[in-house]
């Protein structure tokens, strides 16, 4: 048994970060996220396992150092909430192309533009479909609850180490501001030098060796034919994520007959509509995916088979539904419930929506 | 004694210059005359006569001088535009035992990356960074710089730089040396072989510097850019001495270590 | 009493004909060919190789690194 805290979902993401052996944060100070590096700085992890964490002078600059920690094999997360996140952009769409690891946390607020402090999940299309410029996704892991915030640094880094690409830790402004109890990862030490050219040495720029090639971190390839294949390269490896690390969780679908689908915190709420639905003698149940990419598509697929319909659940106009439409490819009835701006949808408003357009609709 | 032949000069032991090893066989792809390849090699030269070629990485720029990774061979990142400075950073701090320099253009150091720049050097990253003021940026096609010269046509100021529209040339280099984080600043030129000189001698201290930590090393090159300026290169190095040294004044502007922070150090605040 | 000898290699094919060496030459040594290479440069080539001193010059303004400098000192004869 880990260690047991009471602790906020910001400052778990800091505490994970240097236990999992993590080598530099790169932040930079936004609502509702403050927290990851408060705690960072507070606990001055560089006295204690060697972990770099500086304020940058932007998002902006803050994923470009990225960019350069994560050159040199090393593991770097940055974490920040929507507005920031949009900056972060054109440093992502640089570490896809380059293929280079890292760990970003968005904890989203209301959009668009500065929209609001509160909680939202209107970033999904975002961080689900690239974000920035160019073809690429990211791995984009969703937590709901504290402990899974401790969990998911540990296997975002995994992640992106494995693919050699960013991933992203999509969560909202509630998770990252409540207080849960959570049982800590144990201590894992940071890579020494000779194990990131061990484990990192084939491709990242450590140094050019003289048995070796120049390492060249770019996402730079002007011959057309060239960058298309780079391009095919990149599109196998997210269909390897897709056949690979989809990741989900069902609550009460074996018998359903109605499926609440909802990550984050919408998940939490939606498993209270379960129940009440359920008490009200409607056979409902909740998928929660918690890769939302690659996205569980094919457990949606089947399960359109059989189920007499889909209630998304976002607190946006409604992003994760189209893909479940694509997933359900009109076998079944889709529709979508949210608040936005920040709201956050109540249990009974979630029952009246599927009782509404679902099972009465 | 019979006169001596060429023949009897041309032998591996009589060699007193030629190409650094540092600089690989791929042909520069710069226009002829270019200042870029000028600095390519004086980073070559020096990166050779430290014996730092393992411990080197180089971050290169947008602009003509992305594919500086083509050229010399060491490890590398390449920056999105006005970035290197801040992934200069990210690579320094994980890895403080490497020589890290970025290399970049007026338009990457000077407009879009004003912020990463005066940060980076206010930080005093123990770092080297590199800047090719050309008063032009070249790779686009020759538009207006934020160095372009008053009065200087471009594409995109094709009467001249106009003050009323355009504002002024950004002297960023006496910016950058008010920063208590810089350690060595200086403004050289590579448009003869005495200034092709004193600008190595500056580049070798710059990455000296950044073993000592002291603080951040720059080195404005004031260049040409022939092709940009539809001049050809001996002109253009003609023009850049009579117009741009008058404004960009070559020569050392600060010479030492960052500051000290009990220079500016506060009490703390009590209630 | 010695006096310095050079030479000079430009490799004529890397070379792109900026003539910047050629001014950079205290002993009017280098000129640009009247014949092009295969990308159609006039390449430096050393026309008063007699004069060549080894001073370097040519080779430090050289933005495409081609060209190599061989000295010698050569003993003077006493009269």
């Amino acid at each position: 048994m880990g260690e047991l805290r009471l602790m906020k979902g910001n400052e778990v993401i800091a505490e994970a970060a240097i236990r999992c052996g993590c080598d530099a944060y790169f932040g930079y100070p936004i609502t509702p996220q403050s927290e990851v590096m408060e705690t960072l700085m507070a606990r001055m992890p560089w006295e204690e396992t060697g972990m770099v964490v500086l304020q940058a002078e932007s998002e902006v600059a803050a994923i470009n150092m990225m960019y350069g920690g994560a050159s040199a094999g090393r593991k770097v997360m940055t974490s920040s909430s929507s507005p920031g996140i949009s900056l972060m952009s054109e440093g992502i769409s640089y570490m896809a192309g380059a293929e280079l690891p890292g760990v970003v946390v968005n904890v989203q607020r209301g959009g668009p533009g500065l929209g609001t402090i509160q909680p939202s999940q209107a970033d999904y299309f975002q961080a689900t479909k690239g974000g920035g410029h160019g073809d690429y996704n990211l791995i984009v892991l969703a937590p709901s609850s504290v402990q899974e915030m401790n969990d998911f640094v540990d296997l975002a880094f995994e992640l992106s180490f494995k693919y050699s690409n960013p991933a992203m830790i999509l969560t909202d402004g509630v998770i990252g501001q409540m207080m849960e109890k959570v049982e800590l990862s144990d201590f894992k030490p940071r890579w020494t030098d000779e194990q990131v050219e061990q484990f990192n040495g084939s491709w990242a720029a450590t140094g050019k060796k003289p048995n070796r090639e120049r390492a060249i971190k770019t996402s730079l390839e002007l011959v057309a034919e060239k960058q298309e294949k780079i391009n095919e390269g990149f599109q196998a490896k997210y269909k390897k994520m897709q056949e690979e690390e989809v990741r989900y969780e069902t609550i009460k679908c074996e018998d359903a007959d109605y499926i609440i689908v909802a990550f984050g915190v919408s998940s939490r709420i939606s498993q209270k509509a379960v129940d009440v639905l359920r008490e009200q003698g409607h056979k409902a149940g909740l998928l929660r995916p918690i890769t939302l990419y690659p996205f569980p598509s094919e457990i949606i697929n089947q399960m359109a088979d059989h189920v007499k319909g889909f209630l998304s659940v976002e607190m946006n106009a409604g992003q994760m539904v189209e893909d479940i439409r694509l997933a359900v490819n009109g076998k079944t009835k889709v529709d979508h419930f949210g608040r936005m701006g920040g709201v956050i949808a109540t249990p009974g408003e979630v029952v009246d929506a599927m009782l509404t357009k679902i099972i009465g609709g | 004694m019979a006169e001596l032949q060429i023949q009897d000069i041309i032998k591996p032991e009589n060699k007193v210059y030629g190409k650094s090893k540092i600089m690989t066989d791929t042909p520069l792809h710069y226009c002829y005359g270019c200042s870029h390849g000028v600095v390519h090699k004086l980073v070559a030269e020096v990166i050779e006569e430290l014996d730092i070629q393992e411990e080197t990485v180089g971050v290169a720029p947008v602009g003509c001088s992305v594919m500086m990774y083509n050229y010399l061979d060491i490890d590398w990142m390449e920056a999105a535009h006005g970035r290197a400075p801040a992934v200069a950073t990210g690579y320094k701090r994980v890895n403080p035992k490497k020589y890290v320099f970025s290399y970049q253009g007026d338009g990457d150091l000077a407009a879009i990356g004003t912020a990463e720049t005066m940060h980076a050097v206010n930080r005093g990253e123990n770092i080297v960074m590199i800047f090719i003021n050309n008063a032009i940026y070249g790779m686009t096609g020759g538009q207006m710089a934020p160095t372009t010269m008053i009065g200087q046509a471009t594409s995109t100021s094709p009467y001249g730089r106009n003050v009323d529209i355009n504002g002024y040339p950004l002297k960023i280099t006496e910016l950058v040396a008010h920063l208590p984080g810089a350690a060595y600043v200086t403004r050289q030129s590579v448009h003869t072989p005495a200034n092709v000189r004193k600008c190595k001698k500056a580049i070798k201290k710059a990455f000296e510097n950044s073993k000592k930590n002291i603080g951040t090393s720059f080195i404005e090159v004031v260049s040409t850019c022939n092709s940009g300026w539809k001049i050809d290169p001996v002109a253009a190095n003609k023009w850049m001495e009579e117009n741009m040294f008058p404004f960009y004044p070559l020569g050392d502007i600060k010479d030492g270590q960052r500051d000290s922070d009990e220079k500016y150090s506060v009490q703390k605040l009590k209630k | 009493m010695a006096k310095v000898k050079g030479a000079v290699v430009v490799d004529q094919e890397c070379c792109k004909g900026c003539n910047l060496c050629v001014v950079a030459c205290p002993e009017d040594v280098l000129a640009l060919h009247k014949e092009v290479n295969s990308k159609g440069y006039h390449y430096s080539h050393m026309v008063n190789p007699e004069n060549c001193i080894g001073c370097m010059n040519c080779g430090q303004v050289c933005p495409d690194s081609c060209i190599t400098v061989y000295r010698v000192k050569v003993p003077v004869a006493k009269d």
